[in-house]
């Protein structure tokens, strides 16, 4: 790699100001998607370059950075992440959700409570809710201007109708401060509850197309559903293999090819913690 | 006295050279029903896009008078009022009912879905209400939750009117409901439409070039040729003593059953 | 024992390194020259700046170099790298009537002020694999005949338009989008779309301009004309009150002659479709004329049926850096919500059984 000097952060202070005026905007008007100029990363769109974009533009040098996708530290795509702002931003990098104040995931929302300091960042691919019913952009803008949801609700009754359930399993639909129809990026449904009334501030970017939104700290973040089949949170029939837990969302590990299985913490944090306290436990 | 329910000034439209439209005027009241007859080409069609807001008119005003009594003008409504009336007060039956209709949606959930726009949230209501009007559309019960992908010509004709009557609308638009149709299928929908314009008060504007559909269903009718009003009056009155020649063109030509 | 799958930056590590040694290859060969992709593969050269909007050849050939020869890769290299230029402004609109021609062709006359001026092109080989360049050629320079400056050679355009029968292109007024500074928004204007199909995937916009041909949105073109030369780029500079020449770019232009409109008001006339690309992209640039004809179905009172003529589909597709990033992407981990998923069909088979069983 050749030793060209690079901005703090890769991005020119030009574009982070427009990054953060598109922010400001997200933030005054929860849940509605702002429009922005997104640049070519050196990552691919798909990427997470939505994700990097928003991140680079709030973090600072004091700042800590954690990354996740799938909920663990250790995946490649983290791992790449975590290792461009190490290099273009020289921020401290850690694991440890407690100890981040920025923490950039994709899929996840860590199990550990966030604070009122923290900042997390989400990657969203596709941030129109309503693009699988109505794919003209066109169109689904004038419907959130009039707040014309009932086509979303439609999907839900045809799921009832044709399976028992609403067969939405993730990126599953949100009204954000009563207003605002948004799709909270492609996390489990078990992941829903921890959106609302979060101390933490939760930004969304994506990038491909071109679109922030935001939660401020403190909102009211409603799954929609109805009355008589009511949101439901995802429940496993076994506890995580290494720490036991049994609120966490776990991965399903195929462990030989004889039907073999085993649940673990998808939250690689979360579960290395609760192990480390187990032994501590355990020799005392 | 109070204002009618719709009224229309001095509508008119012109595609290029062609005159659409010239200058429509007519009155509307709660609960009757206007026909509006021509061949293709008489600007019927025009016209009512542009009543019901599809199509901006050249010059003119259309007022419809809300359910506080108050009578707005149409041109001036913001996008948002008129999408809201649209699901609210008015309803409006394609020719197509493909047009007319969500073809990858249960038939349950066409017809729920206003009430879902309104706010209805619960599922087992939702469903009741569309199960009862599928049975007063006379549609049988066990096809609610087939799409209308399935459905006969007939049947989806049936379901787009379930689907804009399900929220009492005060007033119907209706672009050639039978037209395609055949002719025991038109009869026994005619019947079925001229009960529910009864049951339920509905006022409405209905196109049509077939005389027989305009006899049946309307009060008052329209005789339009080449973008003007030829002739109009009481539908029984114009059909069975037409005055201007045109009209008696049309009457005339009417095969004998 | 299952242990938790841990050494994904050690992983990362030996991939790049794999990467760099066989991109490399066998250390017999002679490592290819930057100068030899530039010189030699222009045309892969010319693809790459034009889609990733950046004349620069000496990057776009190592950036060839670098992606192995995946042009798309290539392009994305390109593209991110322009993102981190510093900008001085936007140049005075290319002088085309002004190139210097290397090519010159026109369909629509048999001859015309400047002549047919063939240039180096494939059009009239025979498709024949000649082996000979297999083996290192002597190939002599060519005798050249001695040539007095370039006669005068209009537009095509500006012919048919002086007897006013072609529509004419009206200065724009407002100021210039600039996709790479605003998102495109729906309907875009013409400035946006043609800056979104200078820059469109070659592939796709070909794939479209055929579909035209074939009745998807017909629109009866003829090639005024094709030129491909160098023109100078100009800069204004406020401060010395007049444009200085930044220096020449290679470019090539399509004119298409599109069917004739007339209007209540207004006489018939030809409608057009152009194109502009980096280099001799020719294919590229006449797609590119093809499609923005279509897309200015709108303007002339056209049925939009076809998916060339359907401004957001064409527009929202065509940048095959987004593309290949959103398709590629699915290699990424995705088993989080695959196990949702999977939760949610294995209750209902679940229930599915149980409700068979009770039956």
């Amino acid at each position: 790699m050749s030793a060209r000097a690079y901005n703090f952060a890769y991005l020119d202070e030009q574009t982070k100001r427009m990054i953060r005026r598109a922010i400001l905007k997200a933030v005054a008007i929860p849940g509605y998607q702002v429009p922005f100029a997104a640049r070519e990363m050196p990552m691919p769109y798909g990427w997470g370059t939505g994700g990097v974009q928003v991140t680079a533009a709030v973090i600072g040098p004091d700042d800590v950075l954690k990354v996740i996708d799938q909920g663990a530290d250790d995946t490649t795509n983290a791992v790449s992440i975590r290792a461009f702002f190490a290099k273009t931003a020289g921020v401290a990098t850690t694991t440890q959700t407690e100890r981040a104040t920025v923490i950039q995931t994709r899929h996840r929302v860590p199990e550990t409570p966030l604070a009122e300091h923290q900042i997390l960042v989400y990657q969203v691919p596709i941030p129109e809710p309503l693009r699988f019913l109505e794919p003209r952009e066109t169109e689904t803008r004038a419907m959130h201007a009039l707040a014309e949801y009932g086509v979303m609700h439609v999907k839900l009754y045809e799921d009832i109708a044709r399976h028992g359930h609403i067969a939405t399993t993730y990126a599953y639909p949100t009204r954000v401060a009563g207003r605002y129809v948004m799709d909270p990026s492609p996390i489990p449904k078990f992941d829903n509850p921890k959106l609302d009334d979060c101390p933490a501030l939760q930004l969304f970017g994506a990038g491909r197309e071109k679109r922030i939104y935001a939660i401020p700290p403190y909102t009211q973040v409603v799954s929609l559903d109805f009355e008589d089949h009511p949101f439901e949170r995802t429940k496993f029939d076994s506890a995580c293999a290494f720490c036991g837990a049994t609120d966490s969302f776990l991965d399903e590990v195929v462990t030989d090819d004889s039907g073999g299985r085993m649940f673990v913490c998808s939250d690689t944090d979360y579960c290395e913690r609760r192990q480390a306290a187990l032994e501590k436990e355990a020799a005392e | 006295m109070s204002a009618p329910l719709l009224a229309v000034e001095g509508l008119s439209k012109r595609f290029g050279a062609t005159h659409a439209c010239r200058s429509i005027s007519f009155e509307l009241e709660e609960g009757e029903a206007l026909a509006v007859v021509g061949e293709s080409g008489s600007g019927k069609t025009t016209l009512l896009h542009m009543i019901a807001g599809l199509l901006p008119a050249d010059s003119g005003t259309v007022l419809y008078r809300n359910r506080d009594g108050v009578s707005r003008e149409l041109g001036i409504m913001s996008e948002g009022e008129r999408r809201a009336l649209m699901r609210t007060q008015w309803g409006f039956v394609h020719q197509d009912a493909a047009r007319g209709l969500r073809m990858n949606v249960s038939a349950g959930g066409n017809i729920g879905e206003r009430l879902m726009a309104l706010g209805e949230r619960h599922y087992g209501r939702i469903r009741a209400s569309a199960q009862d009007w599928l049975e007063r559309v006379e549609i049988p019960a066990n096809r609610l939750d087939d799409s209308p992908q399935t459905y006969s010509g007939g049947m989806r004709q049936r379901l787009q009117i379930a689907r804009n009557l399900v929220t009492a609308p005060r007033l119907v638009f209706m672009d050639e409901p039978t037209g395609g149709l055949d002719v025991s299928v038109q009869a026994r929908l005619l019947d079925l439409m001229r009960g529910l314009i009864a049951e339920m008060g509905l006022a409405v504007v209905l196109v049509t070039h077939d005389l027989a559909v305009a006899r049946l269903l309307s009060n008052r009718i329209l005789v339009m040729k080449q973008g003007e009003v030829i002739e109009s009056g009481l539908t029984d009155r114009v059909l069975d003593d037409p005055q201007a020649p045109y009209t008696q063109l049309l009457v005339s030509s009417v095969l004998a059953a | 024992m299952y242990v938790a799958v841990k050494g994904g930056e050690a992983a990362i590590r030996n991939a790049h390194a794999l990467l760099a040694d066989v991109r490399r290859g066998d250390r017999a060969a002679p490592e290819i020259g930057v100068d030899q992709i530039d010189g030699q593969l222009a045309l892969a050269v010319d693809r790459v700046m034009s889609e990733a909007s950046l004349y620069d050849r000496r990057l776009a050939a190592l950036a060839i170099k670098q992606a192995r020869g995946d042009i798309i890769e290539a392009i994305f290299l390109a593209r991110a790298y322009r993102t981190t230029l510093p900008r001085f402004g936007y140049a005075e609109p290319l002088d085309t009537a002004a190139m210097r021609l290397r090519r010159r062709v026109s369909a629509t006359f048999k001859d015309l002020p400047g002549g047919q001026v063939l240039g180096p092109t494939f059009d009239y080989t025979h498709r024949l694999v000649d082996f000979d360049l297999e083996s290192p050629s002597e190939l002599a320079l060519p005798a050249t005949a001695a040539v007095s400056a370039q006669p005068p050679a209009p537009r095509v355009t500006d012919l048919i338009a002086r007897d006013d029968l072609i529509e004419r292109e009206r200065a724009c007024q407002a100021p210039v989008a600039d996709i790479t500074r605003d998102p495109l928004q729906f309907p875009a204007g013409r400035d946006a779309r043609l800056q979104t199909l200078a820059r469109g995937d070659e592939g796709f916009l070909l794939g479209l301009a055929y579909s035209t041909q074939r009745g998807f949105g017909r629109n009866h073109p003829f090639v005024a004309e094709i030129r491909f030369g160098e023109v100078e780029a100009e800069l204004f500079v406020e401060e010395l009150g007049f444009a200085v020449p930044l220096g020449e770019v290679s470019v090539t232009e399509c004119q298409m002659v599109n069917q004739f409109v007339g209007a209540a008001d207004a006489p018939p006339r030809f409608t057009r479709g152009y194109g502009l690309v980096f280099g001799q992209s020719e294919r590229k640039a006449m797609s590119m004329a093809l499609v923005d004809r279509a897309l200015r179905a709108g303007d002339y009172g056209e049925e939009r049926k076809a998916p060339a003529q359907d401004e957001e589909f064409v527009l929202s597709h065509s940048d095959n850096v987004q593309a290949t990033g959103f398709v590629e992407h699915l290699k990424l981990p995705h088993y989080v919500d695959f196990q949702a998923e999977l939760a949610l069909l294995r209750r209902l088979r679940r229930e599915h059984q149980a409700k068979e069983a009770a039956e």
